[in-house]
């Protein structure tokens, strides 16, 4: 968004919004098939439809006015490098390119949940599916499809779904910033998601793509246009990671308040810090796995290709490289959740902050060392299990941590059972199982029974579900008032706790002994002796999507029914972000605030009061 | 800070304490009546179970530990007055995080040391001296040595879209279509794929590799208890994944799989022009897409 400097009318003559993306975007993809077709390969078009793809992207970003800022400075226009804070409140913001990180906030929850149904609806097909032992309601076809698109759906909402919603809105928040370090890039990250949902939907036209989110070759150089969707759109992803890392890690750094010291941190933003690093980290290894992926597909390169001297193996490591930071992007931010939301609700300080943001980083260390014990029965050289065993075994260490410190906080605390802290008790129950199945899965002699089985595939779906997805929920219910202003109903949120807590637990635990049972992921067809259990998983999990509609009527009954404004400080936290009136203003603190105290400081003897608003003015944080 | 329990939280721990022994001897118990799979058809088998026996026992007072501390939190540290009150201000018990963080480290060390002595020992097939996925080795290419009594059992498992075919080295190389084992025999299994990744899991008997192209991948495996098992490919390998499976794989006595293999034999002798010759692996026509 450039905003028009009064001294000069020199400006792009053309609007640039959500419409007018569009409108580039069509043109684009043709324009990039028509390209991939001139160089004639044997590649079933696919450099047309990736080109198609990327195309339609920069049309999209370019007719939005990613393009207006750096042209206005290649071409000596007045600009203003970091738009002033307008008061600004209407829906039109949110269709547009803001670089206000409360909108992006809002622009990518809103993103996400709706990309969250359509998985979800991926994901109920799946088990419809599974009601009969034979492939009579799915044929196999659709039924491969599915998995496909329901799993990379699901990858591509859980590296967000965290990070970018709470992640954009609250970072600056609680650290008493005005603003992200880099506007454009923060806008970036959420402007490609959009793109990359719709590329992996448009698979569908092309058949879907056979090798769900793993995309191992050579099964994806075997598959047809659809595996173009999944190229382009983990690209997409990959991008998105690495930008909000780095401008994650800037913001925490150099942006933090007076008086904002490491110790003062919010565990929030730890647990968004430690994700930002593994972002930035992990997502070129993907990024680069796909462009190779992408070149094996298109200009017959091998390195995939064992007959011409490639290696599927090559694929398998950096993928799993990518692959097990990948699960940790999930599952920090959400540990971060928990440890924030426990002290405020336990009216206790948090115990052991120290040893918390060590168990915090010690995960983040470790998960740079684990990724073979995915490859534990492909046939890779025997001496290194051993070593892969011992490290993935050891991140139940650290992990064990976050249990300590919050376990520690609860202990004689006035605990306030509030609907987020209820979500917080589901996480550590659930998360304990996820735990434990995972020390199963590291054990190689067990692994052998259990790999690619529905063990595996229930281990992930408790840390995901079951972790993620819990403190997700909880961080609805707790900052959604701060964010939308409005309290979402305790009643309905006290059901769906339940409601979901035990609809989800109805429908993983089973999965377990499906596995142990001698079931594969991913078929379509299983032993009839296995329908009794996979009827009551499917039923389940109907279940557990009702629980999810109600979490939908929540927030439509909270933001159109509920009159009035949610008060400034509905849970009487001391963290910093609530201490901003509600709707939080344009420029988040009028002057830039001086911090004092913890957040956590709940029942010390003189706590001061945590941050003196009448502070400095235009310490940190732009104008 | 010293390893001094305060007073008031003195009856918390020693209830916790008792109820979490009594729960954990009680649980361990239960856990340890279960018979796991894949159960002892094979000596790998039977160490899996074991492995699987002795994790959940060691599970069990994890979670129980967990469990009731969130369950007694919730109980006895819920707020009984209707307005907020700040609990006493505890930032941390130097003593109990490094008591916590130590003995959590010597389970998960005790752990890895029980997988590797498992993996090490012979009984899971001298993984550590495998030849692996080093395509100079393994296989014996083409030999048609008889039996010797003793020596490993070699048997290629060829996966291709979307069946499993078996192929014994010592017996010239013959193809088939389900797989046999002798008794109380060591099997060296070779894996290897003609098109996509796969994985061979035959389920009673312990044994999951990856079949991947180009590549003999090495799994030790010694039958136990004659019986039948079921052949299933654990890698999502296209369409028609789901069916790719098996349930006529046997265990059988060393005189019924002479004359199996004899059978087999004589069949194979009509169509064995039309098979490449045995090797350790197999590069079908094109490698090139589009030629």
């Amino acid at each position: 968004m450039v905003v028009p400097n009064a001294l000069s009318d020199r400006n792009l003559s053309f609007p640039t919004g959500l419409i007018t993306g569009i409108v580039l975007a069509i043109p684009g993809y043709f324009i990039g098939v028509w390209t991939g077709n001139l160089f004639g390969l044997f590649d079933d078009q696919n450099t047309g439809v990736i080109l198609g793809y990327a195309f339609a992207v920069i049309g999209f970003l370019v007719g939005l006015g990613f393009l207006n800022y750096p042209l206005a400075r290649l071409l000596g226009w007045p600009v203003t490098a970091v738009p002033q804070t307008v008061e600004e409140r209407t829906w039109g913001r949110y269709f547009s390119l803001s670089l206000d990180h409360k909108v992006i906030g809002m622009q990518y929850l809103v993103t996400i949940l709706i990309m969250l149904l359509f998985g979800a609806i991926g994901a109920m097909l799946i088990r419809t599916s599974l009601l009969v032992p034979d492939a009579s309601i799915t044929p196999p076809g659709q039924y491969i499809m599915l998995i496909g698109l329901h799993s990379v759906m699901m990858i591509f909402i859980t590296s967000a779904v965290i990070l970018g919603p709470f992640g954009n809105y609250l970072v600056p928040l609680m650290i008493g910033a005005r603003r992200m370090a880099f506007p454009r890039l923060e806008a970036l990250s959420f402007w490609v998601v959009p793109p990359a949902a719709v590329i992996l939907a448009a698979a569908v036209f092309w058949g879907g793509f056979p090798t769900g989110w793993t995309g191992y070759p050579p099964l994806s150089e075997q598959a047809g246009q659809g595996m173009d969707s999944y190229i382009v759109g983990f690209v997409l992803i990959a991008i998105a990671l690495v930008t909000s890392g780095i401008n994650m890690l800037a913001t925490i750094i150099a942006m933090r308040a007076p008086g904002m010291t490491w110790t003062r941190l919010p565990m929030f933003v730890w647990g968004i810090f430690a994700t930002a690093i593994l972002g930035l980290l992990a997502a070129p290894v993907l990024a680069t796995a796909l462009v190779q992926l992408a070149m094996d597909r298109t200009t017959n390169t091998t390195f995939f290709v064992a007959a011409n001297g490639g290696s599927n193996y090559l694929w398998e490591n950096l993928f799993w490289f990518f692959g097990h930071p990948e699960v940790y992007i999930f599952i920090l931010p959400a540990f971060g959740i928990i440890m924030e939301l426990v002290p405020h609700f336990a009216r206790k300080p948090l115990w052991g902050y120290r040893t918390g943001v060590v168990g915090l980083f010690g995960v983040t260390l470790l998960s740079w060392f684990v990724w073979q014990h995915h490859l534990f029965m492909s046939g890779i050289a025997p001496v290194l299990r051993p070593f892969y065993m011992l490290s993935t075994e050891l991140i139940s260490i650290p992990t064990g941590i976050i249990f300590l410190v919050t376990l520690g906080t609860m202990w004689r605390a006035r605990i306030w059972f509030s609907v987020p802290m209820l979500f917080c008790m589901g996480f550590l129950f659930n998360f304990l199982i996820g735990g434990i199945s995972g020390v199963y899965l590291s054990d190689v002699p067990t692994d052998v029974t259990l790999h690619g089985s529905y063990f595996s595939m229930a281990h992930f779906h408790y840390t995901i579900v079951g972790g993620e997805i819990f403190a997700m929920m909880a961080a609805c219910y707790y900052w959604l008032p701060k964010m939308t202003g409005k309290m979402l109903s305790p009643l309905i949120g006290r059901i769906h706790f339940w409601w979901m807590f035990i609809a989800f637990n109805s429908t993983f635990f089973p999965l377990f002994l499906l596995g142990i049972l001698d079931m594969p992921r991913r078929v379509s067809v299983y032993a009839a002796n296995l329908q009794f259990l996979n009827d009551w998983v499917t039923v389940s999990a109907y279940l557990l999507f009702g629980s999810m509609l109600l979490f939908a009527g929540n927030l439509v009954y909270s933001l159109f029914f509920v009159p009035g404004i949610a008060v400034a400080n509905p849970w009487h936290a001391r963290s910093l972000e609530w201490q901003v009136p509600t709707p939080v203003p344009a420029g988040n603190f009028d002057r830039v605030p001086l911090i004092v105290g913890g957040p956590y400081d709940y029942g010390l003897p003189n706590a001061k009061p945590v941050a003196d608003f009448g502070g400095l003015v235009g310490a940190t944080g732009g104008s | 800070m010293s390893l001094r329990i305060e007073p008031a939280d003195r009856p918390h721990a020693i209830r916790l304490l008792v109820m979490w022994v009594i729960l954990s001897i009680i649980g361990i118990i239960a856990v340890l009546q279960i018979h796991y799979p894949p159960y002892d058809q094979t000596i790998q088998g039977e160490d899996q179970s074991k492995t699987l026996a002795l994790l959940t026992a060691m599970a069990t007072p994890v979670f129980i530990g967990v469990v009731m501390m969130v369950i007694y939190s919730a109980i006895y540290f819920r707020r009984a007055t209707a307005e907020l009150v700040d609990g006493p201000p505890m930032l941390g018990n130097t003593p109990v995080q490094v008591a916590w963080i130590g003995i959590s480290a010597i389970a998960v060390l005790f752990l890895a040391f029980v997988g590797v002595t498992t993996l090490a020992s012979d009984n899971v097939a001298k993984l550590v001296n495998a030849p692996g996925r080093s395509i100079n080795t393994g296989g014996q290419t083409g030999s048609a040595t008889a039996a010797e009594q003793g020596k490993e059992l070699q048997v290629q498992v060829v996966a291709q879209q979307w069946y499993f075919t078996y192929r014994y080295a010592d017996y010239g190389g013959v193809e088939t279509t389900h797989l046999y084992l002798p008794l109380d025999r060591p099997v060296e299994l070779h894996v290897t794929s003609l098109d996509i990744i796969h994985s061979f899991w035959a389920y009673e008997i312990g044994v999951k590799a990856d079949a991947n192209p180009g590549v003999d991948n090495v799994f030790h495996v010694t039958p136990q208890k004659t019986g039948s098992f079921t052949v299933r490919c654990a890698e999502l390998c296209g369409l028609w994944h789901g069916q790719m499976s098996d349930t006529e794989g046997k265990v059988v006595s060393q005189s019924d799989f002479d004359t199996w293999i004899a059978q087999q034999q004589q069949d194979y002798a009509v169509i064995q022009k039309a098979v490449p010759s045995y090797a350790p692996f197999y590069f079908p026509e094109p490698t090139v897409k589009g030629s």
